[in-house]
């Protein structure tokens, strides 16, 4: 009895190995793609919708892309660029992805970027990163955002505010490079159209009490072009209508979105009517969007009542990464020559238009103009007034022209008289 | 160089400037100079409220609470909810006191009690417990802004002379820190245990010899040091909102304010905080690049001359 | 703070087991160590007899490891754990110095790291050509430490002045001054990116940015910090600076003179902490103001803490410990609560554990019965 269970022991043993070994030889090639967002930083909160994003895009391809299983590693940053590198420095060497996803913020890519110059048989595609300077200024060839950036944002909001009969405006900005992008896009046009920015108040990032920059707001402007974003735009609009201030407001693209409207407070009628633009809006009317949300919706019960910007950027970024490689069926041989080719041809429509890129490997997208409006239960949204399409890195400008101006900066562009 | 002849020195020295600048700024743009006045004299009341406790803590337990901004977040995220769930404002004021006072308490009870004489150890608990509150707090209350909802008739703006319209809630925030300085004054000039925290802060050894139950005071004193720290968090977080972040912030302009104003002392702390509530308005308004850096220039300038701070003693 | 407040607080029975190399020398300077009597520890004949005298197995053993570790490790371990835990471990040694032996805890040790590597960029070569000189690396490199040393003693002066928790608060407020400097500044560091493309030089066709390289230049400069501290304390310089910890008022009366002294730490440690620097910013290529943000300066805090202020390993223990936990523990924990498990840790350590993770080890060993090694009388409090 004793030797026939020692028998059955071993039996099972033996068989239980030589499944898993040929389970093993049965499992689907498995590619790794490095995810990379914030979890802890001032952004923690728009990275957790980044990585949803993702998984969307992931989700509805079912897991798989090019034939292989896609499996995504997850890491994050706290917004600093050396914990961005050094993040994505893990992901590439240690966890040996072929493929890099992110990062989110603007100086977090350009680092990114750099890095990517000493890897080139590794290809980054970005996540949220909307700094000029990632493609515009030293680009690297492995480095991919099919996503527009900051200055592209703004597109199309001059021409609209000089409609409302804005002619005169005073310019509240946080003071680093985001900002210097989104004003440059808004005053390329806004300048050439004949439109005065009176004077720009830069505010050290991280400034809260905005008491003294409202005073010095001038009596005799049209409205107020305020670029800032989360907690600091919330604070300047409580604290300008407490301070009994009625200008009319153009914001920056994240100055009045998701994290800015959906504030736990009392919602204040003042913010009604401002006018913004950005890569997408709450309320697109389009199938593809409405599917999008619906998506988001029910895929993430703890996430926000519609989609972030970012979980909307790290989308279209993570989907033509899957396409591009079931485009070449998961081939990434050849220090992923291949793989590039189609990335650089890959063009689909997103749940906000059409994504493709430019020779530069930088996004060519839709900017839409948006302004803040009550929906029937009392919550607010922006609604889409304007659909500015096909918008390039050089803001509607002739190359020549764009290239004179430069990059955005606190003087740059310029229009004071 | 006497006493005397020394002070006005370094009064010319530094009013000097100030004058000349003031006259320029009144010439130049009269209702920025006075709006300007007045917010930084309302910033300075917030820091002040803030900066209390933290110095009334200091000066009795030696112990520098580097998790004075946590207790600061947690009275505003407190607040708030009783705030929504009760729609007092109030309410959640007096919330946010309890609800910091308690967690208060509780540390000096269960850990600093222990760590008697230990100052090194105690800010370094202190630093561990500053961030594990605040990632606990994240955790709670996620990354959102929380705006508060104060009664209608402080909400809104005044009008004022020369001025023209100036928030009304921050005319309060003056009014309220002036009354909570001058009762924490009285409490502490006035009364019996702030008798015994005043002995104590001069020596501690006496006031346990003279039979005085020093466990007890230390706790009432950390518990109130604690409560004001929340008080301030609504009442910070209704002129300015709260996020994950506003510890740092406002710990950092406690420290500054303490620093400059002298350890220990609640006087200390109303000069030290109209300093650097005044000096952070200003170059807000008139030099705002380097506005930030310019509150911690007058740190360094006040160090430098008196190293203890403004009113501060030795020992 | 009173010395014997400041005593009991750093002193426990992990002193008492702790080897020989970290026993307190007596107050008098010529009373040598009691493991060789009767030798002036400075210039002794026989200071290679007295050197091989001291050498434990244990000193052999982490040597060689760390000088092999880089053919057994891959190339990422090397380069992201290897050669960071050294130069972090580097500006913690600074800060181990300074408080542990100088009883001046401060926490703008980071800034001066973050000073010395944005000198480099200055003077050298960077992202911004505007800026940056164009300087050799020779000349950046050297001047960046002598800048970088003398902030530190000027943050020295005017620490100095005060004693204890104020030191802390002090050099916080200077640390965080200078954040906001290098962020709104655009003229000098740029503001908020900061300057990139900062590399370590080719020398004789060796690449140092390459991982076994750096990793090499990193251990070099960690063992020579690691044994300038251990010298310095027990030199007449350092012996004085405890002194100096323990009672000041003592040390002036008997003629020496302790602000000078305690300056002088602060620039030993700046020098330190700047050598960390530029490792810092030669590894990762950049530098901007969030490399010297609040965060980070509290996080040297954390490094020296955890591995024990008592000796100068322990700021290398902390750093591997910091370090692994920083990469490691996305795969091991819930992701997002990295920050919950390093504060709770360092609570942990801090409430029960004052010496850190060498005072653990001491104290398992005791407790595992090994005999104590004791070369200290109990100094009645």
């Amino acid at each position: 009895m004793r030797a026939t269970k020692r028998l059955w022991i071993r039996t099972a043993v033996g068989a239980a190995a030589a499944a898993a070994l040929m389970g093993s030889a049965w499992a689907q090639e498995t590619l790794k793609i490095g995810l990379l967002a914030n979890l802890e930083g001032p952004f923690a909160v728009p990275g957790q919708d980044g990585y949803r994003g993702a998984d969307m895009a992931l989700k509805e391809k079912n897991g798989m892309a090019g034939g292989k299983k896609i499996e995504f590693v997850k890491v994050s940053s706290d917004a600093t660029p050396d914990k961005a590198v050094a993040m994505t420095r893990k992901a590439v060497e240690q966890d040996k992805v072929q493929i890099m996803i992110g990062p989110l913020s603007g100086d977090e890519g350009i680092a990114v970027k750099n890095y990517a110059k000493t890897k080139p048989e590794i290809t980054f595609i970005n996540g949220s990163s909307g700094a000029q300077a990632t493609t515009l200024t030293d680009p690297a060839p492995n480095f991919y955002r099919f996503n527009t950036e900051g200055a592209q944002w703004m597109v199309g909001l001059g021409e609209h505010a000089l409609a409302k009969g804005y002619k005169r405006t005073f310019l509240i900005s946080e003071d680093y490079g985001f900002p210097y992008s989104q004003v440059q896009g808004f005053m390329a046009s806004y300048c050439a159209k004949g439109g005065k920015v009176v004077d720009k108040a830069w505010v050290p990032l991280g400034t809260k009490d905005y008491a003294s920059v409202i005073a010095k707001i001038p009596k005799d402007i049209d409205a107020l072009v305020v670029v800032l974003g989360g907690s600091d735009a919330v604070n300047f609009l409580t604290q300008y209508e407490q301070a009994g201030g009625n200008k009319p407001m153009i914001g920056g693209s994240i100055t009045v979105d998701q994290t800015v409207l959906n504030y736990k407070g009392k919602r204040r009628e003042s913010l009604l009517g401002t006018a913004s633009a950005g890569p997408m809006a709450d309320s697109i009317d389009t199938p593809e969007w409405k599917k999008f949300v619906a998506d988001y919706k029910a895929q993430f019960k703890d996430g926000f009542p519609s989609p972030s910007l970012f979980a909307y950027l790290y989308y279209i970024n993570t989907r033509a990464t899957l396409e591009a490689l079931d485009a070449v069926k998961g081939d990434l041989s050849n220090g992923q020559k291949a793989y590039r080719d189609a990335l650089q041809k890959t063009s689909f429509k997103g749940p906000a238009g059409e994504v493709k890129i430019d020779a530069n490997r930088n996004g060519v997208g839709t900017t839409y103009i948006t302004e803040v409006t009550k929906a029937p239960d009392g919550s607010f949204y922006n609604k889409v007034v304007k659909t500015v399409p096909n918008i390039s890195q050089t803001l509607g400008l002739p190359e020549a022209e764009f290239k004179k101006m430069g990059l955005g900066s606190r003087d740059v562009p310029d229009c004071r008289k | 160089m006497t006493e005397a002849r020394k002070r006005i020195a370094l009064w010319l020295l530094f009013g000097g400037p100030v004058a000349v600048f003031s006259v320029w700024a009144i010439a130049d743009n009269p209702p920025l100079y006075f709006k300007t006045l007045l917010n930084g004299l309302t910033l300075a009341s917030l820091y002040f409220l803030v900066a209390s406790g933290f110095t009334l803590v200091f000066g009795l337990m030696r112990n520098v609470n580097l998790a004075h901004g946590s207790l600061f977040l947690l009275g505003a995220y407190v607040g708030w909810v009783v705030g929504e769930n009760t729609g007092s404002w109030l309410l959640a004021v007096a919330a946010g006191f309890l609800s910091a006072a308690v967690l208060g308490l509780l540390m000096q009870v269960f850990i600093f009690r222990f760590m008697e004489g230990q100052d090194l150890r105690q800010t370094l608990v202190t630093i561990g417990l500053s961030i594990v509150l605040a990632d606990l707090m994240l955790w709670a209350f996620g990354g959102e802004i929380y705006t508060f909802d104060p009664p209608a008739w402080i909400y809104g703006s005044t009008v004022l002379p020369v001025v023209e319209k100036f928030p009304t809630y921050r005319i309060a925030v003056l009014l309220a820190a002036i009354v909570i300085g001058i009762g924490l004054w009285s409490f502490l000039a006035r009364t019996r245990i702030g008798m015994m925290i005043r002995a104590g802060v001069d020596d501690r050894g006496m006031l346990a010899a003279s039979g005085v139950n020093v466990q007890l005071v230390f706790a009432i004193t950390f518990a109130i040091g604690a409560g004001l720290a929340g008080l301030a968090g609504v009442v910070g977080g209704t002129a300015l909102s709260i996020s994950p972040g506003e510890d740092t912030r406002y710990l950092l302009a406690s420290l500054v304010v303490v620093i400059v104003g002298g350890m220990g002392s609640v006087v200390g702390a109303s000069i030290g905080a109209l300093l650097i509530g005044l000096a952070e308005q200003f170059g807000l308004a008139y030099a705002p690049t380097y506005s930030v850096v310019f509150t911690f220039v007058i740190m360094v300038v006040a160090l430098a001359f008196r190293p203890r701070g403004i009113m501060g003693r030795a020992g | 703070m009173s010395a014997s407040q400041w005593r009991r607080a750093m002193n426990s029975a992990a002193t008492a087991a702790a080897p020989s190399t970290a026993a307190r020398p007596p107050l008098s300077p010529r009373q040598a160590s009691p493991s060789v009597p009767g030798v002036d520890p400075i210039a002794s004949p026989g200071w290679l007899a007295r050197l091989g005298a001291r050498i434990r197995l244990r000193h052999l053993v982490v040597l060689v490891a760390a000088v092999a570790y880089p053919f057994v490790a891959s190339p990422f371990f090397t380069y992201q754990i290897g050669a960071q835990s050294l130069a972090l471990g580097l500006i913690a040694l600074s800060l181990t110095f300074l408080g542990g032996y100088g009883g001046m805890v401060s926490l703008a040790q980071m800034t001066i790291a973050g000073l010395a590597g944005y000198l480099v960029a200055i003077f050298g070569t960077s992202s911004m050509v505007s800026i940056s000189l164009g300087w050799p690396w020779w000349l950046a490199v050297p001047f960046a430490l002598l800048g970088a040393t003398v902030f530190a003693a000027a943050v020295g002066w005017l620490s100095v002045r005060t004693e204890g928790i104020y030191t802390i608060m002090i050099t916080l407020a200077i640390g965080v001054a200078f954040f906001y400097l290098a962020q709104q500044n655009y003229t000098v560091f740029n503001g908020f990116q900061g300057l990139s493309k900062i590399a370590a030089p080719e020398l004789g066709g060796i690449d140092f940015r390459e991982p076994v390289p750096f990793y090499f230049v990193a251990l070099g400069c960690a063992l020579t910090g690691y044994f300038l501290v251990k010298h310095l304390v027990r030199a007449p310089f350092g012996v004085a600076l405890q002194g100096i910890r323990d009672n000041p008022r003592r040390m002036e009366s008997l003629g020496f003179h302790v602000t000078a002294h305690r300056v002088a730490a602060y620039a030993v440690a700046g020098l330190l902490a700047a050598v960390g620097g530029v490792l810092m910013v030669w590894y990762n290529g950049r530098i901007s103001p969030g490399t010297v943000n609040l965060a980070q300066m509290i996080s040297i805090l954390i490094i020296a803490v955890l591995g024990g202020m008592k000796h100068p390993i322990g700021a290398f223990i902390g750093a591997i410990v910091y370090v692994l936990l920083q990469n490691f523990a996305i795969d091991l924990f819930v992701r997002e609560r990295f920050n919950l498990v390093i504060g709770g840790v360092f609570l942990a350590i801090v409430l029960f554990s004052p010496d850190g993770l060498l005072g653990l080890w001491a104290k398992l060993r005791s407790s595992l019965g090994r005999t104590q090694i004791s070369h200290q009388k109990r100094r009645p409090q």
